[in-house]
């Protein structure tokens, strides 16, 4: 029977893994994430797991151990955020190149400098290139399904590549909320066995692992992974609706909130649309038809349904956590006003960078936002395409 | 002889996940600058170059070195370097030039 629990986004992400039960987790402590990991490591000290747990001496080798025991056939995790996961970049493209299906929960942190520990999303934005599937949550509850769904989707046959599952730092990682957990022998069944697709401990088919790849074979690996990328998205929808029919809550490749017959929308990622549905209720009681599309999968990009989502609405504001610095607003705008280039009807899109490096973003804030929204949608004049929203 | 056909990515292994062994028809001795050469007369069979070699090119029989396989040395010089044979050591590393 599901249990209804109080759990911190991060004690439900530890839960998850010791319900996942992986072979081996290799970690490194960092906050916002320490906890994911260290919960779970007591969890290996008690006898919960069948963990082999390897506290290792940085997040590079983190990752290495981690990479390592997947290609041994194991189902391996690690957990990190920020600069550990910054840490770990030269690990990430090699892990999807390999095909190896780790699962990794990140809390996403400030990319130093300067340090800062609190949430914004440019540590994983960086990774975006990595061949990763890269999944946001909302909340606690959706930290837990997202870790589950995770494996179901990275290990499936036709995806075969690696998955980080995002929480927002402090606001997500550390608040108490309450989730509905699965009982452990469901997850059991959920998860199934790992596949070991790569087996480096099979002596009778040995295998050599990670060999030279030049001009002649390395653009063929590429594309391999690029199909896979681009096969993962049906793989996604059908294990949210799966996941859906059996545990009652459904997923897709994103969460569309009173979109129906709105104008104008906002686009935003994590613990920021919390906050928007509670704007838009706000303002749709006071008969203002606003909307919100909240990204669930950042990575494969799901280009053709954010674009016939959005092609209805007036305006658009992209609400992202980070900057990109390449002067031309964030690197979700970026993706999300390309989504909309091959669309006969453009809605007028501007960008709202916000909470960097945890800087509170309000309700106020988001108000502000809708409110010049729909004097763009109103006016049909952009005044400003990128703005700074909480910046002093 | 015709060039082997270049498979596409629809039939390569995925993730380059290869049969073992993939080196034994790579020469690799082919980027050396350096060649050990053995002295028979002076080597007392004590192993350590074999147990040394990063490459294991140096090759036993009946439990002697017999030779050095020069398609996988690399010309690293570490068999020279433990060879405890003195005042000479019965490795030698010459030139390829």
């Amino acid at each position: 029977m599901p249990q209804i629990v109080a759990k911190t986004g991060n004690e439900a992400m530890a839960e998850a893994m010791r319900q996942i039960n992986p072979d081996v987790v290799a970690a490194y402590p960092i906050t916002p994430a320490t906890e994911i990991v260290m919960i779970f490591s007591q969890f290996v000290a008690d006898g919960l797991v069948d963990t082999v747990y390897v506290p290792v001496e940085s997040e590079h080798s983190a990752m290495s151990a981690t990479l390592a025991a997947s290609a041994a056939g194991a189902r391996a995790m690690t957990g990190t955020s920020s600069q550990g996961l910054a840490l770990m970049y030269e690990l990430l493209p090699i892990v999807s190149a390999l095909r190896l299906p780790i699962v990794m929960p990140e809390v996403n942190r400030a990319l130093s400098g300067p340090i800062n520990i609190h949430n914004d999303h440019s540590d994983t934005f960086a990774a975006r290139d990595f061949g990763w599937l890269h999944i946001f949550s909302e909340n606690s509850q959706e930290a837990y399904d997202n870790m589950l769904q995770a494996i179901r989707i990275a290990e499936h046959p036709k995806v075969k590549l690696p998955a980080m599952v995002t929480t927002d730092g402090f606001i997500i990682s550390h608040c108490l909320e309450k989730i509905e957990m699965l009982d452990d022998a469901t997850v059991k069944e959920y998860v199934g066995k790992f596949p070991a697709y790569t087996n480096l401990l099979d002596l009778k088919n040995p295998v050599t692992v990670g060999a030279l790849d030049l001009q002649n074979y390395y653009f063929e690996h590429k594309m391999q992974v690029a199909e896979a990328m681009k096969a993962a998205k049906d793989i996604i929808v059908e294990v949210g609706k799966d996941f859906g029919r059996k545990f009652g809550r459904e997923y897709g490749l994103f969460e569309k909130y009173k979109m129906d017959d709105a104008e104008i929308a906002i686009v935003c990622l994590g613990s920021t649309a919390g906050s928007a549905k509670a704007v838009i209720d706000e303002y749709r009681a006071k008969g203002i038809k606003i909307g919100l599309l909240k990204i669930r999968i950042y990575r494969p990009f799901p280009v053709e349904e954010i674009a016939a989502a959005l092609e209805p609405m007036k305006a658009v504001a992209v609400v992202e956590k980070c900057d990109g610095f390449a002067a031309k607003g964030g690197p979700l705008f970026d993706e999300i006003r390309s989504a909309l280039y091959d669309k006969k009807k453009k809605p007028l899109t501007v960008n709202y960078i916000t909470g960097l490096g945890g800087r509170e973003v309000t309700h106020k804030h988001i108000m502000e936002i809708f409110d010049e929204l729909k004097a763009v949608a109103d006016t049909g004049v952009i005044k400003e395409l990128i703005q700074y929203k909480g910046v002093r | 002889m015709a060039a082997p056909k270049e498979l596409g990515w629809k039939e390569l292994a995925e993730g380059d996940v290869l049969k073992a062994g993939t080196a034994v028809e790579f020469h690799t001795g082919d980027w050396r600058s350096q060649r050990p050469v053995k002295d028979d007369k002076t080597c007392i069979n004590c192993m350590f170059c074999y147990i040394y070699c990063p490459d294991s090119a140096i090759k036993l029989k009946d439990g002697k070195v017999e030779s050095i396989d020069l398609d996988f040395c690399k010309g690293c010089g570490i068999c020279h370097n433990v060879c405890p044979v003195k005042p000479v050591k019965s490795i030698s590393m010459v030139s390829e030039r």
